[in-house]
Formats: structure tokens, sequence, C-alpha cells
């Protein structure tokens, strides 16, 4: 049992070793209290899915896709949050892409609910996950164009 | 196997469910391919009551937003309050009196047992039975006279503040929850009588509609459905946040993974969140609701930042991206039925349609939250 009567672990040794395999830079480990989340690890676009492998084979489930509009540097980051439901411990994967070509592979193989997700962060930034079998509007109409989360975006 | 994949029909047609009813508590539409009464694939339509509340978030200030909060999940709003709160002072590293945590406790598991009694009487409504719903929003009403006392709202509720509470309860308010408690504790016995028991509740549910662990897993399933599959996944306890650990309750699962599973974990629910408004009413400390050194302006330090809660249908999550001014610079709200209703597709497959109703029921969805 953690401090405060939780069931908060450790992400294993082993996991951090196959993410090391896959990070651009050095992965972070961040405190909880502060950030909310035990590790940070940035990948290249097209790692995205042997890391999302590496974080089913481990037993994560997925919480969460969505993107950020770093308009200034001119790129795209898309933010996979995993957590576990057994030793519970969350885990960030992040990629960077341009944003004049905003495009990653899917990982909807993998985990199906990233089918929405990835729907969802097309349709508010225009970010295209290749391999999705179905990439149409989610939230939006059906006819959108727009992307309302693009920094550039006014209505 | 399904009955489906025994008979070999070639004929199909579309059927919608919605997006106007009644069977999808809001503006859900399901478009459904029938093989006769048997569902083929059923694939969910979102966006009716879209409102880009993330795009909100970036417009206004930190504490400009804490109202959108209120209007995602209707009838659990203080947990979508407790989420947004938890996370602003995680980033802006805010400390909260102890007072204003058993407050918050104590209303947020009210309000649990709100959405699970509305949730109650509208799922039997679904199955055909309307009597329940009676009686369950009798409950509720005392709940919502409660809370109204307290927040001044009757359903989309913006009581925390970053730091506390907006104002403080009265001594009245703990008389009146705790004689709730003992009317509520004196009735379920009368529920479960009434309705668990009913040998026609029982065949609708019990071995139909099953949603396993592993289903959810792949699809982000959390709250009392993944509890239904048996996992004793529960944020409160996963990750200890306010003065949950200081409380004594238990995780109710149920390893069936059918409907049946995740009514029982509902029901078993309200006990457990009685017992948790017992004792923080008797735990709660004296002093003040707000921390007096919470600053007005809030100026989060530049990165990212998450808090969840257990919200009344699981994981609610948020994900702030600061840019250290005073309004965020990306604000990502992770709600639980989204992520629920994603696996309907899988899980109704080769199903009734009414069973599929049921199953669907038993989700408890909330839209706006889903729609966002």
């Amino acid at each position: 049992m953690a401090p405060g009567g939780g069931r908060l672990t450790m992400i294993s040794q082993e996991l951090k070793n196959a993410l090391a395999k896959l990070a651009v830079n050095e992965a972070v480990v961040p405190d909880f209290k502060d950030k909310g989340f035990h590790l940070d690890v940035a990948v290249a676009p097209d790692a995205v899915a042997p890391a999302a492998e590496v974080m089913n084979l481990a037993g994560f489930f997925l919480e969460a896709i969505t993107g950020v509009d770093w308009l200034a540097e001119g790129q795209m980051e898309v933010v996979y949050d995993y957590n576990h439901s057994i030793s519970p411990g969350r885990v960030v994967i992040r990629a960077r892409v341009s944003r004049a070509t905003p495009e990653l592979p899917t990982i909807s193989a993998i985990y199906p609910g990233a089918l929405w997700h990835e729907r969802e962060t097309h349709d508010f930034f225009g970010i295209v996950f290749t391999g999705h079998p179905d990439l149409k509007p989610l939230l939006l109409p059906e006819d959108a164009d727009f992307h309302p989360l693009r920094k550039d975006y006014t209505s | 196997m399904s009955v489906l994949a025994q008979c070999d029909s070639k004929e199909t047609f579309v059927l919608n469910l919605g997006p106007q009813h009644p069977a999808t508590h809001g503006v859900l539409r399901v478009k459904l391919t029938m093989d006769g009464e048997y569902i083929r694939q059923a694939e969910p339509v979102l966006g009716y009551i879209h409102r880009m509340h993330e795009k909100m978030g970036e417009n206004r200030t930190w504490a400009q937003f804490m109202p959108n909060t209120g209007r995602l999940d209707y009838l659990s709003a203080l947990s979508y309050n407790h989420g947004y709160v938890l996370a602003v002072e995680r980033a802006a590293a805010i400390e909260v009196p102890e007072r204003a945590e058993y407050i918050r406790v104590i209303t947020v598991e009210l309000n649990r047992i709100s959405s699970h009694l509305v949730w109650f009487g509208a799922f039997i409504l679904d199955l055909g039975g309307f009597t329940p719903l009676l009686y369950a929003f009798d409950d509720r009403e005392i709940i919502l006279d409660l809370l109204q006392a307290v927040t001044g709202s009757r359903l989309t509720y913006c009581y925390f503040r970053f730091g506390g509470v907006y104002n403080d309860i009265e001594p009245d308010f703990i008389t009146g929850t705790l004689a709730f408690i003992k009317r509520l504790r004196a009735r379920m016995p009368m529920y479960h009588n009434l309705v668990t028991k009913n040998i026609i509740l029982v065949k609708r549910l019990k071995d139909i509609g099953f949603v396993p662990a592993e289903m959810c897993r792949k699809y982000g399933a959390t709250g009392p459905v993944l509890r239904g599959a048996g996992v004793a996944y529960d944020v409160r306890r996963a990750e200890p946040y306010s003065v949950y650990p200081e409380l004594d309750f238990d995780i109710p699962t149920h390893p069936e993974g059918d409907s049946m599973a995740r009514y029982l974990v509902r029901m078993d629910e309200i006990e457990q969140s009685m017992r948790i408004i017992e004792q923080a009413c008797t735990k709660l400390p004296n002093g003040p609701v707000m921390a007096e050194k919470a600053p007005k302006i809030i100026k989060p330090a530049k990165g990212d930042y998450y808090a969840a809660v257990e919200a009344a249908r699981g994981s609610f999550g948020v994900r702030l991206v600061s840019d250290g001014t005073n309004t965020p610079y990306r604000l990502k709200l992770r709600s639980p039925s989204y992520s629920n209703l994603s696996l309907f597709g899988e899980a109704s497959r080769g199903m009734l349609l009414p069973d599929a109703l049921a199953l669907m029921g038993s989700l408890d969805l909330v839209i706006p939250e889903i729609d966002r």
C-alpha cells in the first residue's frame, strides 16, 4: 500500500526499458502529486503503434487520445493517456508531427477504443491517422471542413 | 455462439434508433443493421448536443470555465466540478482546507446517490416498469432539496472553487442528510424486493449483455461497467484524492459481466456512498471552507497536468496544458460515458434488439457528457 491508503504503484522497470527503446529523448518521471501522471515518454510519430503494442502487452487501457496545437513551433502534438486498472499507473505517450502535414499511424487495430478518440482528434485538429478504417467526423457535423481547436481557427 | 450466427439470412435492413428515442435518454442516434430482430451491426452516431466545451475553455479564464463543468453530466455535476478543481489546484499548487474537503465528499456522494437513483428509475422504465421511477424520484427530490440549500442549484452545480467551496454548510444540512440516509436505508430493501428480485427483471438482465473485463480494457471502459466485469478499479482508491483515504468504504464488484452485474454494482454503490457520507458527517472538522491564500488570478506554471475523479459513470479526467497565462492553453475532458458507449457496437452484435436496449440502459449513458 502506498502512503495514503491507495494502490498507487510504480511503473515497472521492464515497461520503462521497452518504452526507452522507442523514445526520442529521455523519459520524464514526474512527481505524481505535482503532475498527475507517473511516466511521460516522447516518441517519434511512427513509433506510436509500437508503443501502443508495448502498453497493450503490459495490460494497460487507453484513457484518451488528444491533440495540442503548437502554432508558434509549427507542430502538432498527439497525446496518448494510458492507465492500468489492476496496478494503477498513468503513462503519457506523446508524438509531434509537423503542422503542414499532420499525419501519424492509427493504433485502432491494437485498441479499438482509439477509433473514436482518433476521429475526434481529426475533427478538432485535422490530424490524419493513417490506416484508420473510417475517419469521418464524430462530434462535428458530417460535412465539417474546419478544425476548431487549431489555434489559428476563427469562426 | 449467438443465435445470429446460426441463422443465415442474407436480408438485412437499417433501423434508426433515435436521435429522439425514449430509450436513448437524450439525443443519441444508433444506426442499426438488423437481421429480423437481431442486430448485425450497431453504429452510434454522436454529436447532436456537441457544444465544444474544450474550445470554450481556451477562451476564458481558469475560473470562468467552472460553470461549464456542471453542464457535462447533468446527473452528477459535482463530480465534474471536483475533477476540474483538482486539476487546477494541482497545476497552481493550491491547498484546500480540511473542512472544504469533507464538504466536497459529502456533496459529491449525495450527488452520486441521486445519479444512481435516476439511472435506476430510468433503466427500469426502459425495461417497461413504470412505478420504480416514481419511487426513485421521490427519494432523489430530497437530495436535490438538500443540495439546493447548499449550492443554490438543483442540477447544474457550480459549487466548488479553487481552494475550497463557495459557501459553508448549515447544521440543518447535516441533520437533513443523516435523516435522508436513514430513510433511504429503510427503502433499499423495498427496492430490492420490488425490483431486484423481480423474476421479469432477472430474466431480462441475467446472462445477457456481456461486457467482459478484456473488452472494457480495449475500449477504456471504467466505473460500474468495469466493476460489473469483476475489476475493482475505482479512482477514489487507485489514486486517492480529497479525504477518501480517511474513509472506510468498499468497492462493490460483480464478476459476471452481464447487465445484471452492472445493475447490482450500482445498487451496492448507493449503500457505500451512504457509508461515506455518514462517516464524513461525523468527522467533519471546523474551520474555513476556502483557502486563505487561494489566489484570485490563477496562472499555473507552464506544463501538463492531469487529474481524475470517480464520477458516477466512471473515471472522469481533466488534462490541462498551461502556457503560464490566465487562460488554459488546452483543456481536454476525458468523459467516462464516451468510452463506455464506444464498446456498444461490439457488445451488441448478434443481440436481440430489446436485450441491446437493456444493455444500453445498463451502461448508464449521459449524452451531453459524451458529446461535450
